[in-house]
C-alpha cells in the first residue's frame, strides 16, 4: 500500500473513531479530549493533502483556543452523568434522522444518481506545490476574495460585539482598582499633615 | 527508495532526534542547576553546593531521587487523564524543538511554516496543565488549572501578534530564513531587537506569562494554592511537569534570540557566525528570566488579566498596524524580501 493511502486511513480512523467517542463517552470532560483528537486526525489529514497552513491554523484556533474554552465551561458545570446517557437513546431516532440525510447528500454527489450533481474531478483546484502555502492563500484572500474576506471578519466582529453586549455586566458593589490614579499619587495629593496640640484631639 | 536506503534514512533521523533530546535534556540539568545558583546568589544564599564540585552535578542527584519514588495517584482521580497530563506536557515541550534551527542547516525538519508549528505546539501545552488539575479531582489543582487555562491563552494572542509583525518584516514562516533575514552589514545593528524593538521586551514578558514563570506563576502560587495543578503529582509525574516546564521555558528562550537576536548570527560582521552564538544569546535571555524571577514579586490575578488584555493587546496589535504600513512604504528595516 502507498504511503499517502496508508496515512489518509490513519488519520480517517483518527477522526471518525474519538468522534464517535465524543458522543458516547458519559464524560463530558472526556468527550471534550475526544473532540481534540478528532481535531488531530482532521489536521493530519489536511497535511497530506498538502494544505500544511490550513492544518496548524485549525490546530491553532480548534485545539489551541476552542476547545479550551470548551473544557474550561464543561470542567465547571456540575453534571449528572446517568442523566445524560439516559436521553442519550431518547434522541438516537433525531440523531439517526440527520445522519441519514448527511448521507444521502453524500451519495448524491458521490454516487451516480443524478448526472447533474455528481462530483466532478475537474472542477476543484490543484495545490500548487511550487508556491509556498501561505503565499498561496494570501495571494487570493486580499485579491480576488477581498469583500468575502472583510464580510466574514464583520461577521466575526458583530458576532464578538454581541457577545460581550450580552454577558458584560458592571457590578456596583465591587471596589475596583484604578491603576493610573495609583501610578500617578504622591505624598502630596495622599498624605495630609495636621498640627495637633497637646491635650486636643482634632 | 529500496529498502536499505530508507532504513538508513530512518536510522539517520532518529540518530538526529536523539542527538537534540539528550542535547536538550543534557543542557536542561545544568540549567536549573544554573536557576537555583542565581536565585540563591540573589537572595545572598550558597544554594545547591553538596552534590559534585560546588553542588553542579545537584540536578542529576534530584532525577535519581524523583524516579525512585513511589507514584502516588489519588484514589479519587481520573487515572488515565491523571497519568496522560505529564506526559502531553513533556512531550510537547519536545516536539517543539524539532523546528528549531540551531545553525545554518542544522535543523531536524525544516518545514516553511516553522514558527506556526511552534505556536500551535505552544498552545497544545496548556492540556497538560488543564487535565492535570481537572484530573486530580481536588480543590487546589482544579483552581490551579482553570487560572493557567485563561492565562495561557490571554498571553498566546500578543505573543501571536508579535510574531505577525516579525512575520510582515521577513516575508517567511520558515525560522532559518526569519534568522537570515537579520544578517545585514551592520552585525547587531542589523537584527530584529532594533527595528522592533518595543516588542522585545512585550514578547519576553509574554513568555514569562506563557511558560507560568514568576511574577507570574499564579497557577502554582504557593501561598494560595500549595503547588497549584501539580499538588497531587509526586515521582516521575511530577518530574516530566518539572522537566515539561523548564524546557517550555528554554523555548521561548530560543525563540526570542531567533526571532530579535538573529539565532546563530555573530553580533559583529568580522567574526564567523556559528552554534556558539545561539547558545551564548540562549544563556544571556535564560540568565534575565532568571534574575527576574528572584527579583519581581508575584502579580494579583486581575492585574495579570488586566496587563494581557488591555496593556499588550492594543500594543501588539498597533503594533502590526505599524509594522505593516513601515514596510508598505519600504523603509528601510522592516522590509526585508
Amino acid at each position: 500500500m502507498e504511503p499517502f493511502v496508508l496515512g489518509f486511513y490513519f488519520f480517517s480512523i483518527l477522526t471518525v473513531l474519538p468522534a464517535l467517542m465524543v458522543v458516547l463517552s458519559t464524560n463530558p470532560v472526556h468527550s471534550v479530549l475526544w473532540l481534540v483528537l478528532t481535531f488531530f486526525g482532521a489536521s493530519g489529514l489536511f497535511i497530506l493533502l498538502g494544505a500544511e497552513f490550513l492544518a496548524l491554523i485549525l490546530m491553532i484556533v480548534y485545539v489551541g483556543a476552542v476547545a479550551v474554552l470548551f473544557m474550561f465551561v464543561v470542567m465547571m458545570l456540575n453534571i449528572n452523568f446517568k442523566e445524560i446517557k439516559s436521553k442519550l437513546t431518547k434522541y438516537l431516532p433525531l440523531g439517526i434522522l440527520v445522519g441519514l440525510v448527511l448521507f444521502v447528500e453524500l451519495g448524491l454527489i458521490f454516487g451516480d444518481f443524478i448526472p447533474e450533481l455528481k462530483f466532478n474531478d475537474n472542477n476543484h483546484l490543484e495545490i500548487n506545490s511550487e508556491i509556498e502555502n501561505t503565499k498561496q492563500l494570501g495571494l487570493v484572500l486580499y485579491t480576488d476574495f477581498f469583500i468575502y474576506f472583510q464580510l466574514a471578519g464583520i461577521v466575526l466582529l458583530i458576532a464578538m460585539i454581541g457577545a460581550i453586549v450580552l454577558t458584560h455586566q458592571r457590578r456596583q458593589d465591587v471596589k475596583r482598582q484604578d491603576i493610573l490614579s495609583q501610578i500617578y499619587k504622591n505624598p502630596d495629593s495622599s498624605i495630609e499633615l495636621k498640627d495637633i496640640k497637646p491635650g486636643q484631639g482634632l | 527508495m529500496d529498502f536499505s536506503q530508507g532504513f538508513g534514512l530512518i536510522l539517520i533521523i532518529t540518530g538526529q532526534c536523539l542527538l537534540i533530546t539528550i542535547g536538550v535534556l543534557l543542557s536542561l540539568a545544568f540549567l536549573m542547576y544554573a536557576d537555583r545558583k542565581i536565585w540563591a546568589a540573589v537572595q545572598m544564599r550558597k544554594g545547591p553546593n553538596v552534590v559534585g564540585a560546588f553542588g553542579i552535578l545537584q540536578s542529576f542527584a534530584d532525577f535519581l531521587k524523583y524516579v525512585f519514588k513511589e507514584i502516588v495517584i489519588p484514589s479519587g482521580s481520573d487515572k488515565v487523564v491523571f497519568l496522560l497530563a505529564p506526559l502531553i506536557t513533556f512531550v510537547l515541550s519536545l516536539v517543539a524543538w524539532s523546528v528549531i534551527p540551531f545553525n545554518e542547516g542544522w535543523v531536524l525538519t525544516d518545514i516553511n511554516i516553522g514558527i506556526l508549528f511552534i505556536f500551535a505546539v505552544a498552545g497544545l501545552e496548556v492540556y497538560g496543565v488543564i487535565m492535570g488539575g481537572w484530573a486530580s479531582n481536588s480543590k487546589y489543582p482544579f483552581l490551579g488549572s482553570l487560572r493557567s487555562a485563561a492565562q495561557m491563552i490571554s498571553y498566546e494572542v500578543s505573543i501571536g501578534f508579535i510574531i505577525i509583525g516579525i512575520l510582515i518584516s521577513t516575508g517567511s514562516l520558515n525560522l532559518s530564513k526569519i534568522v537570515l533575514a537579520q544578517n545585514g552589514s551592520y552585525g547587531i545593528l542589523s537584527w530584529y531587537w532594533l527595528p522592533h524593538f518595543p516588542m522585545v521586551i512585550l514578547f519576553f514578558i509574554s513568555a514569562l506569562a506563557e511558560t507560568n514563570r514568576p511574577p507570574f506563576d499564579l497557577p502554582e502560587a504557593e501561598a494560595e494554592l500549595v503547588a497549584g495543578f501539580q499538588v497531587e503529582y509526586s515521582s516521575t509525574p511530577f518530574l516530566l511537569f518539572m522537566i515539561g516546564e523548564l524546557m517550555t521555558v528554554v523555548l521561548m528562550c530560543t525563540l526570542i534570540s531567533i526571532l530579535f537576536f538573529g539565532g546563530w548570527l555573530s553580533p559583529i560582521p568580522i567574526i564567523p557566525d556559528g552554534i556558539f552564538w545561539l547558545i551564548l544569546k540562549v544563556l544571556i535571555i535564560f540568565f534575565m528570566f532568571s534574575m527576574v524571577k528572584a527579583i519581581v514579586p508575584r502579580f494579583r490575578y486581575d492585574q495579570l488579566m488586566r496587563l494581557g488584555w488591555k496593556v499588550f493587546l492594543p500594543m501588539s496589535l498597533a503594533w502590526v498596524v505599524i509594522v505593516a504600513t513601515l514596510a508598505q512604504f519600504g523603509v528601510s528595516g522592516y522590509v526585508r524580501w
